[in-house]
């Protein structure tokens, strides 16, 4: 037993010795081959008295095992160490930025305009939109501002050859549409707006989001809820408002709304009133059995106060270095 | 509107502190913008006659001066101002008192002498009286008296901006009135007695449009002294608000105007001839302007006339040939009311807005005229002396607006507001803003003031109502429409999804002006089609509507360039203005884009190329799948004049024309000094459409893979070979497509070889190779036959 035991302490150290698969094979048939030393200690239990041949083929069994042993686990620590430097051959450097193209990004004008959207969507209110080139009647006279009204003064208007103008507010488009659906209408309408201006804190093109919702028993308390409603979800926090008595011609009561800001200073964000009832008469609706409420935004001055941008004209002179900044 | 308090507390006895006046004339509706402080106030300052001034002994520049500070014994000061004389009276501060800069004055010694003030001018006291030197008090005042007072420091000028209907507050009365309404003070009213006439001498009026001018209140005043100047207290308070010392009369009408809303005109009676008459203007009548402007006028504009014409634009401004000046003894006063119609958008034709044309158009208090007549008659005879004569009265009072009683209903009311005010607090409120409400059974009959133009109807009531009660008070209420949900069709996907595509393949989000220069817009394919011009641009560089964005993303490219970005992607969703045939244009809604530098960022592993036309057309490409359009493309070559003629294709879908695509005319680049870019332009109708979403079953049978190649001339393009293929193949071709090109030795030099890759697939049964067989020789057949190709081995 003594001569098995060195066998396999011997055929371990062998296996152990084995620097790859092509050793740990020729270790393989030295002991296991058809002429292995194992497999002749198991040729020659036949030599053995009939009594002891049981135990002694058990003993070579054992020992046979134990080398098999040995051997498959020494060739998977073999196989193992070759992937790992496989492996190790095939790193990369995974800091390196990605391949390909890189993201654009959406103007800070857009991103607004499609946050207010979905805020008044959130609320009912449908997308509506209208020429950006308008007639008088749509622009001004509908909206309670007949010629000669000192109010055309506040709007400085651009106009084209046949008389028509660039509309200076999205509000015609409240009178194009319940014109044409009718009441009761719950509406938003998105756009450029132009008038005739240009210095530090105006631009001669800029957005609107004007609002409109009419139906019976509409009011200004209806009105003020929408708005603080919306303000708080524009801005993501909670916001003091403060409605300001204003004149506009299209609405009556009329009000500016200002927001308190973090300084401790109120913000001017929009004008809005109850529409003045000249205004749905006009748009063949009764001002009797129907009332209601219309407000008006500039979506570059919501833009400035979210993000903090303090140049208006920032926004229409398309340097990549400012716009990158809202990607 | 500038307001100085000092101005106001004439004629409101109420708290004037700045700030609470500020907050609720802003809570009424009229914004202060802007609250200045004029003036500190600066105790012990007295007013002092100098009695006598003597070089001082050791200093050329200063002087020495005994000055009567009231009560006492004259005291000695040392003086370094030029325009110090014995006799004259000058704003002293007193030991203990501290000027606005933060000197402190002391009795002291200066250069040795004992000086125990010092005599201030208006710029160390913080008021700028546009003088260099001492600041002249009048000569009447009393030695001693509190020239604090007499200056009117620690006074405060709020900027009020008034709202086109409110006229009425374009005075200090009428803020006064405001203020009294809601709660602060009581506002003093107009009026006093009658001036006794002096002389009779009389001016005739003649007053031809009653309806525009149905009052006109003159008066003649002889033998003022052409010397005057307007005393300190009114200069002073005409420049707070906002308006320049003239000359007495003049100076006073400004007051008046700014007290009380009421704008006058004083003539040099001398300069008048026969009459004074109030017509519409002749057709191409001249007016030679107080500003040396001459206009001409026409019937819609409304004059005041003398013998030798028209002299005066009623209401806006006055003439220059009969304008108060230097020698005028004999004063001729206007004090009219013009109706709002007759002076309305007047002034704004000859590029004029005046203080008086802003009041008439708006609306002046037509029982104004007589009080303010006699408040300037009063100040001109105080400053400037002369005898006034009898008033005249033209025109005709019958003609004045009156203002109509208007019905306030209470369920009306509430129901516009959401809240319900109690009766008495309404019935207050209109009592305040002095409307005389009458309770009736369902509310109040009203009758306005008749300042106030503006309340015409119920709304106007409800309004006055909320703004004094407090818009703060009215409450949030959740809900109150029915109006049904809007119907979006899915066919219609925001443009925000086809802005997404873009930004998502590198393209950012531009705005340019709808309004880009004419020439620019000639460039870049405009030409013969004049585009729509504003007739009032704002710059050279505003002035057409745009009829492609192209214009507009190209000059942002360039820009960017010259900031140093070496790679720009831009894209806009906007408008463009296309002229249409009968002379008037289309607004058509387009995504447009652009790229210039190289295909990629500058990275580790990519290509360095530049952009090319196949890299922006993936972009299209991408625009087109994404709304179901891209299998009804047709992308050919096309000539665009803004576009490189060999790398230019118009888009069509559905065989309508869809837009652009292709690489800038490389003259055209030349000429603006910009780089190379590839533009694309499309209709967004047709890239927000959505595709419809059709389903049809998977085949279960393994699809076929054959490879075709084949030798063509060059110029045929891979849009024909596939076509061809496509038609000719049996109905088992799924799809066909270009896998490579070659040019070169193998194949001649006007040809090209082109590799095709045909994929097949059944939906009922796997394919034998006699049918994938079948498939390419009727694909081959048809190339040779119709496009003369040659099967490459």
């Amino acid at each position: 037993m003594d001569a098995l035991e060195a066998l396999v302490s011997r055929a371990r150290e062998a296996v152990a010795g084995a620097a790859d698969a092509a050793a740990l094979e020729a270790v393989r048939v030295h002991y296991l081959g058809r002429k292995g030393e194992v497999t002749a200690l198991l040729k020659d239990l036949g030599g053995l008295p009939a009594a002891e041949r049981p135990a002694a083929g058990q003993a070579i069994n054992r020992a046979r095992d134990a080398v098999v042993a040995a051997i498959e686990a020494r060739r998977a620590a073999i196989d193992q160490a070759a992937l790992d430097q496989a492996l190790a051959a095939e790193r990369i450097d995974v800091t390196l930025p990605g391949r390909g193209e890189r993201a654009g990004g959406q103007h800070p004008v857009s991103r607004s305009l499609e946050r207010i959207e979905a805020i008044f969507r959130g609320a009912g209110f449908a997308v509506h939109e209208g020429p950006e080139i308008e007639d008088d009647f749509h622009n001004f006279t509908a909206l309670n501002i007949p010629a000669n009204h000192p109010a055309r003064a506040m709007h400085d208007t651009f106009y084209v050859p046949d008389g028509r103008l660039l509309r200076t507010h999205t509000s015609p488009v409240q009178i194009r549409a319940m014109m044409r659906e009718g009441v009761p209408i719950r509406l938003i309408a998105p756009g450029r707006v132009y008038r005739c201006d240009s210095d530090m804190t105006h631009t001669p093109m800029f957005h609107q989001v004007e609002g409109l919702v009419v139906d019976r028993n509409v009011s200004f308390a209806h009105l003020k809820a929408v708005l603080h409603d919306f303000v708080e979800r524009f801005f993501e926090r909670r916001a003091t408002l403060r409605f300001r008595p204003s004149y506009f011609p299209f609405t009556e009561p009329s009000a500016e709304v200002d927001v308190l800001a973090e300084s401790g200073r109120w913000l001017e964000i929009l004008g809005c009133g109850m529409v003045h009832p000249e205004v749905l008469r006009t748009a063949g609706v009764d001002p009797e059995e129907y009332t209601g409420y219309a407000f008006g935004m500039g979506v570059e001055r919501l833009t400035m106060l979210r993000y903090g941008v303090d140049d208006l004209r920032l926004f229409f002179e398309n340097d990549l270095q400012f716009l990158r900044q809202f990607s | 509107m500038k307001l100085p308090l000092s101005w106001l507390a004439d004629w409101n006895d109420g708290n004037l502190d700045p700030g609470v006046i500020a907050q609720r004339l802003t809570m009424l509706g009229l914004e202060v913008e802007a609250a200045t402080p004029v003036g500190a106030a600066v105790t012990p300052l007295v007013a002092g006659r100098v009695l006598e001034v003597r070089p001082h002994p050791n200093a050329d520049r200063l002087s020495l001066c005994r000055v009567d500070v009231g009560g006492g014994e004259p005291v000695g000061i040392v003086c370094g101002a030029r325009n110090v004389r014995a006799g004259g009276m000058y704003p002293v501060a007193l030991p203990g008192a501290t000027l606005p800069g933060g000197l402190a004055i002391k009795a002291a010694r200066i250069r040795g002498e004992p000086s125990a003030g010092m005599l201030c001018s208006g710029r160390e006291l913080g008021i700028d009286d546009g003088a260099d030197g001492l600041l002249g008090l009048d000569a009447g005042i009393a030695p001693g008296a509190d020239a604090s007072a007499l200056l009117g420091l620690g006074d405060t000028v709020l900027d009020v901006n008034v709202t086109p209907n409110r006229a009425d507050c374009l005075s200090v009365l009428g803020l006064a009135r405001e203020l009294a309404a809601a709660g602060i003070g009581r506002a003093r009213e107009p009026g006093g007695t009658g001036i006794r006439a002096a002389h009779a001498v009389v001016f005739p009026v003649t007053v031809q449009a009653t309806g525009d001018c149905p009052r006109f209140i003159g008066r003649v005043i002889r033998g003022i002294d052409p010397q005057a100047r307007s005393p300190l207290w009114l200069r002073e308070r005409l420049r707070r608000a906002g308006i320049r010392s003239i000359g007495a009369a003049v100076d006073v009408t400004n007051y008046v105007l700014v007290e009380l809303g009421q704008p006058m005109h004083a003539y040099d009676l001398a300069q008048l001839r026969d009459g004074i008459e109030v017509r519409r203007a002749r057709a191409r009548e001249p007016v030679a302007l107080l500003d040396g402007r001459a206009v001409e006028a026409d019937p819609e504009v409304l004059v005041i006339a003398d013998g030798s014409g028209a002299i005066g634009l009623a209401g806006i401004m006055g003439g220059a040939g009969t304008a108060v000046g230097e020698g005028t003894q004999d004063l001729f006063l206007e004090c009219a009311w013009f109706a709002p119609d007759a002076i309305a958008g007047r002034a704004r034709r000859f590029g004029l807005h005046t203080d008086a044309s802003v009041r008439f158009e708006r609306g002046v208090d037509p029982s104004l005229q007589q009080a303010a007549i006699e408040r300037a008659t009063q100040l001109i005879l105080d400053i400037a002396g002369g005898e006034a004569g009898p008033l005249i009265d033209a025109g005709d009072a019958a003609a004045l607006p009156v203002r109509q009683p208007v019905h306030l209903r209470r369920q009306r009311l509430a129901r516009v507001l959401g809240l319900a005010i109690p009766d008495g607090e309404v019935t207050r409120i209109l009592g305040d803003l002095r409307m005389a409400p009458v309770a009736g059974a369902d509310g109040w009959m009203v009758t306005p003031p008749p300042a106030r133009f503006d309340i015409e109807r119920e709304e106007d009531l409800i309004e006055e109502v909320v703004r004094i009660h407090g818009y703060d008070r009215v409450p949030e209420t959740r809900g109150g429409a029915t109006a049904r949900p809007a119907a979006a069709g899915e066919a219609a996907a925001p443009l925000t999804t086809v802005a997404a595509t873009l930004i998502a393949r590198g393209y950012q989000e531009a705005i340019t002006y709808s309004f880009i220069p004419a020439e620019r817009d000639a460039l870049f394919g405009a030409v013969g089609c004049a585009g729509l011009a504003l007739s009032n641009p704002i710059s050279a560089d505003l002035a057409v509507m745009r009829q492609s964005l192209w214009p507009g993303l190209a000059a942002a490219v360039a820009g960017n360039l010259n900031r140093q970005q070496t790679r720009v992607r831009l894209f806009e969703i906007g408008t463009r203005f296309v002229p249409a045939a009968d002379s008037t244009h289309r607004e058509e809604r387009c995504v447009a884009g652009v790229a210039a530098g190289s295909r990629w960022p500058e990275q580790w592993g990519g290509s360095a190329k530049p952009v090319d036309f196949y890299d922006v057309k993936a972009d299209v490409e991408a625009l087109l799948a994404r709304a179901g359009a891209l299998a009804a493309t047709i992308f050919e070559p096309a000539v665009h004049p803004a576009l490189h003629p060999g790398r230019a294709a118009r888009v069509s879908v559905d065989g309508q024309a869809a837009g652009w695509l292709g690489e800038l005319h490389p003259a055209l680049a030349a000429r603006l000094g910009m780089p190379v870019m590839v533009l694309f332009e499309l209709q967004a109708d047709v890239v927000s459409a959505h595709g419809a979403g059709a389903y049809r079953a998977a085949s279960v049978f393994p699809s076929v893979r054959r490879d075709l190649a084949v030798v063509v001339a060059r110029e045929v393009p891979a849009a024909t070979l596939l076509a061809v293929v496509r038609e000719a193949a049996p109905a088992i071709l799924r799809d066909a497509f270009v896998f490579d090109i070659y040019t070169g030795p193998q194949v001649g030099s006007d040809e090209k070889s082109v590799a095709i890759g045909l994929i097949l697939q059944d939906t009922s049964r796997t394919l034998t190779d006699d049918d994938a067989s079948a498939a390419l020789d009727a694909a081959r057949a048809a190339l040779g036959h119709r496009l003369q190709a040659r099967i490459r081995q």
